[in-house]
């Protein structure tokens, strides 16, 4: 009972997003706050490594190599208003929910097997 | 006198305006029914008491279903009173309010009371926490894990002085039944309204379990 009435306030989903999945490489645009007024768009590209959660909680992770060769990892909510939109590049073939042991991988060791969706 | 009793539902995040993700905690509250009006005439306070939580007749004990005008009157009991239509509830509690005449009995209280924006206190049961250590109760900080200690990661370190004072201090903190109190949280804002659900969305924390009781009020210092 009391999860349907949670579900009461769950924030509607963007249909304009395209199902995501672990392993898919996307670019993501999102609206940043730049100071106080300023706002624009963020674009991210990297790997999506990981999604957790559901409803308004749900959320993902998109990991890209940024100059310098360093990782970042950047989580955003599935449904925050804030993501404009999605874009995915390719599928991977992946085997985990996590994909955790690309942090111990770069350059060649880094890629993996694409895996096509006929839709 | 803007007051509502309520179930606590569990917490989410919402999006507020742009975008900003706010932790909230879902009260399904009301509808509740005014149940008796007190006033100084009567009761020597003024006061509404007020039902909640709807349940089946034979839940409610039969002192509490007379007491809501859910008996008839019969030769043995010929000036039972007859109430107005209030279905048989679970939790009375009472709101003193200087403008009790206001209300008649019978009459709902909904989530309409509220909106968002507005500030209120919150009041439910702690959860009970059984009989717990100094560290949990009190936040104390324990002993050393390493050093060569053993034994002392969770103890509460000295409890006085020695000979200078004898004894140990009345109220000295220590372990012993924590949780299950009741506790008030203050000024906490209505985030969002569900009128047809009977919800209400409080932004933070709220006391107590999911499924308790929870007391909603206008904020006393708002």
């Amino acid at each position: 009972m009391s999860d349907l009435l949670l579900q009461a306030f769950e924030a509607p989903v963007n249909e304009k997003l395209p199902r995501l999945r672990v392993g898919d490489s996307v670019t993501v645009y999102v609206r940043i706050n730049v100071g106080d007024k300023n706002e624009r768009t963020q674009m991210i590209r990297g790997m999506i490594i990981r999604m957790s959660g559901g409803g308004n909680n749900e959320s993902f992770t998109v990991r890209r190599i940024a100059p310098g060769g360093v990782g970042v990892e950047l989580t955003y909510l599935t449904r925050s208003p804030r993501i404009e939109r999605i874009e995915i590049q390719r599928h991977a073939h992946v085997r985990r929910a996590k994909l955790y042991f690309m942090r111990e991988r770069s350059g060649k060791s880094a890629r993996l097997r694409e895996k096509r969706y006929d839709l | 006198m803007k007051s509502i009793l309520g179930i606590k539902v569990g917490m989410t995040q919402l999006f507020g305006e742009n975008g900003a993700a706010i932790p909230v905690t879902i009260i399904q509250a009301g509808p509740c029914y005014v149940t008796q009006v007190k006033t100084v005439e009567s009761d020597g306070y003024n006061a509404v008491q007020v039902g909640f939580h709807e349940t089946k007749p034979m839940r409610v004990n039969k002192p509490q279903r007379g007491h809501l005008g859910q008996l008839k009157p019969n030769k043995k009991h010929p000036t039972r009173k007859q109430g107005a239509d209030i279905p048989p509830v679970r939790y009375f509690r009472e709101f003193r309010t200087r403008t009790a005449e206001e209300y008649s009995v019978g009459q709902q209280l909904t989530v309409e009371q509220f909106v968002p924006g507005d500030k209120v206190d919150v009041t439910g049961k702690t959860k009970g926490r059984g009989f717990a250590g100094v560290v949990k109760r009190y936040g104390f900080g324990g002993g050393p894990k390493t050093h060569g200690q053993s034994d002392r990661w969770r103890a509460p370190g000295s409890i006085g002085a020695t000979s200078g004072n004898a004894r140990v201090f009345k109220g000295k903190r220590m372990p012993g039944r924590y949780g299950g109190d009741r506790h008030t949280v203050q000024n906490l804002e209505v985030v969002r309204i569900d009128s047809e659900k009977n919800l209400i969305a409080v932004k933070g924390a709220v006391p107590g379990v999911k499924g308790g009781l929870v007391i909603v009020r206008d904020a006393v210092k708002g």
